[in-house]
């Protein structure tokens, strides 16, 4: 067979052109997406300006809008977008910051790892990120939580909302099946209750309510506030998907636990938790990605995370109506980060061991 | 119980001591009270003298108007994206995934955001651009003719929008905000939905389908006549909660300046200090819309049941 024939042969049996309307969809809707693809590039690549010089305005930006992109914004404000606010000279901070997150989130996908050293590593490595952006120790300089922004920030809000959340989503998910009425109605009513209302509304909760509810002159600080929300609200979403695991235990573990004279809490405990658990894990990661996206409302109260910090480059007067190159820019971002985590879920989805 | 509720008990208290210190009033006195901000023209006209229970009603209508059309549209779109992801045709299936993948994967705000900033990017009004005649598309917004009532022959006139000042008067418009805002939910919810609507139809029987084929249907017909009445059953009551999700995420209005509920509630806090009743109001409504859309689906959702069982 000549290499022609081979090629022709590969082609016939391609997905795309396996029967005549596959072939007759692919030629028309080929050409569109090869046009859009095509003014794409023209604009994103080919037209588009990379970098400008130091100290000059946006003018050249600005003469070729509509041309071509501008990607010179995100050249300038890179160390914005994923810093923030952070004292530029201490940066390494917010990066390392940002590695031990990294770090966490890969561990966590080592098996062997699934026991109490996870626990372990969940505690340690979000309070040794939190120690190294708030400094005062070992030497480092004392940096307060208004000037951190950027990605650390976004995982910070996800990872230790996740982290701490848990315990609490825990004792919701099995109170929710508790004999007492009373432990029970509060739990439903919780969860209920916090999964009716927007996440917008807790973070203007905490942020304009919360300060009247505690004595006067003691002051937490804002950040810390949201933070308290988002893990009052991940926990009651988290609680929902355990109660998900929790009913896929076989009913036949709970008698064979009271079998052999457990009580209550060494079958919760020793039996019934951990099952759920690693039966929960694909829902828990999907979880944690709604929420790692979703911490980015704290736009509305004042913080700057990853799309904060993206938002107010744009309100400098020199990147003013740069909005969709920035944007696109932490799209791309945060759907590197997602797709690989949804794309892990799914393999554990796929696999039978867990 | 006793500690929840002695703690409950300790913070009521601090907070009504917390508020005679600050001198901010109590009690829902201040709705009565005029607004004095400007809201976007709205299909319920509003002034600086109106007052805050007014602001707060203009505000539930904006959070309705968006949400109940994003609703509508995104079930549309939905549908089409479910079917979309199940087509024989590999490079349509390719499309509707990518297009999921796109919209799962990033956070709905910043989609928001973008849908916003790219409005930005369009031309002022003197150089509007003019897809239809009368219709004018510029970064201040959309302005379509409108009909125009009148007491006399031909009792109805169409306006069509002009030029003037910094935009344009006459005829209806669409402000960027709401654009923004409706085009985010709904292509964000619709993604969601079509993925709902796929695990619907893959959970019919395959032999029903090709039962269906035997006799002769076609794919068409055997997609609407035999294959989606029976999905429906597995797709309705995961869509309900998609559709309570977009009224909250109608929320993210805040960020872009649409004059939502929350977004008027926060104006007013901020002016009348009342965090604690302005908060409660808009939570109530937020509430009260979940649950009657929650009681609404699973009436729904029992009479298609109960529909079922009578066929079969």
């Amino acid at each position: 067979m000549t290499a022609l024939a081979r090629l022709a042969t590969l082609f016939r049996r391609a997905p795309m052109f396996r029967d005549r309307s596959n072939a007759i969809a692919t030629a028309l809707l080929g050409i569109a997406i090869a046009y859009a693809g095509f003014r794409f590039v023209e604009w994103g690549i080919v037209n588009a300006i990379w970098s400008l010089p130091q100290e000059a305005g946006s003018q050249a930006c600005r003469a070729t809008r509509g041309q071509g992109a501008c990607w010179a914004v995100i050249a300038e404000r890179f160390r914005f977008i994923v810093c923030g606010a952070y004292p530029f000279d201490q940066q390494w901070r917010p990066a390392c910051a940002c590695l031990l997150f990294l770090v966490l989130y890969v561990a966590s996908t080592i098996r062997t790892l699934w026991n109490w050293r996870l626990l372990a590593l969940w505690i340690a490595l979000p309070a040794a990120a939190v120690t190294l952006l708030r400094g005062g120790l070992f030497g480092i300089s004392y940096v307060p939580s208004e000037f951190w922004g950027g990605l650390p920030l976004t995982f910070l809000l996800s990872t230790v909302g996740f982290a701490a959340a848990f315990p609490f989503a825990v004792a919701l998910a099995l109170g929710r099946r508790a004999e007492l009425p009373a432990v029970k109605g509060v739990c439903i009513a919780y969860i209920e209750l916090v999964r009716g209302i927007p996440l917008v509304t807790f973070l203007f909760m905490a942020s304009v309510m919360f300060p009247l509810f505690v004595p006067q002159g003691v002051t937490i600080d804002k950040l810390l506030r949201a933070q308290i929300a988002i893990v009052l609200v991940i926990a009651a979403y988290v609680a929902e998907v355990l109660r998900g695991g929790l009913q896929a235990v076989p009913k036949a573990q709970y008698e064979a636990a009271a079998s052999i004279g457990l009580s209550y809490w060494p079958s919760t405990m020793l039996i019934v938790l951990p099952q759920a658990l690693r039966v929960s894990i694909p829902a828990l990661v999907n979880t944690f990605i709604a929420f790692f996206k979703d911490t980015s409302l704290v736009i509305a109260i004042g913080l700057f995370d990853l799309l904060g910090a993206a938002k107010a480059v744009i309100v400098d007067a020199k990147w003013v109506g740069f909005g969709v190159e920035v944007y696109l820019f932490t799209a791309l971002v945060y759907f590197v980060f997602c797709y690989g985590v949804s794309q892990y879920s799914r393999t554990l989805e796929i696999s039978k061991t867990l | 119980m006793a500690v929840v509720v002695g703690f409950i008990a300790a913070i009521a208290f601090q907070a009504a001591a917390n508020l005679r210190a600050r001198g901010i009033a109590s009690g829902f006195d201040f709705l009565d009270r005029t607004a004095g901000f400007e809201i976007a023209r709205g299909p319920i006209d509003f002034s600086s003298r109106d007052t805050y229970a007014r602001a707060l009603f203009v505000g539930s209508i904006n959070t309705f108007r968006v949400s109940l059309l994003g609703i509508a549209l995104a079930t549309a779109l939905g549908v089409v994206l479910g079917v979309a992801r199940l087509s024989s045709v590999w490079v349509i299936a390719a499309i509707a995934k990518g297009y999921l993948e796109v919209m799962r994967n990033t956070p709905l705000l910043l989609q928001l955001l973008f849908w916003y900033s790219l409005w930005q990017t369009l031309p002022a009004p003197p150089d509007a651009l003019t897809p239809l005649p009368g219709v004018f598309l510029c970064f201040r917004g959309l302005f379509v003719p409108s009909p125009v009532w009148q007491t006399d022959y031909p009792w109805i006139s169409i306006e069509r929008p002009a030029l003037a000042g910094f935009g344009f008067q006459g005829g209806a418009s669409v402000s960027p905000e709401f654009a923004a805002l409706l085009a985010g939910l709904t292509m964000y919810t619709a993604a969601l939905i079509g993925e709902i609507v796929r695990g619907g139809i893959l959970a019919v029987d395959k032999g029903q389908s090709e039962a269906a084929a035997a006799l002769g249907l076609s794919r068409i017909r055997i997609l609407r006549h035999v294959v989606l009445p029976q999905a429906l059953r597995i797709i309705i009551p995961p869509t309900a909660s998609q559709f309570l999700n977009l009224v909250k995420n109608s929320t993210l209005a805040v960020a872009i300046g649409y004059p939502d509920l929350i977004s008027i509630t926060n104006t007013t806090l901020n002016q009348t200090g009342q965090a604690i009743e302005a908060i409660g109001l808009a939570m109530a409504v937020y509430l009260a819309v979940s649950v009657s859309l929650s009681l609404a689906m699973n009436a729904y959702n029992a009479a298609i049941l109960r529909r079922g069982e009578r066929t079969t």
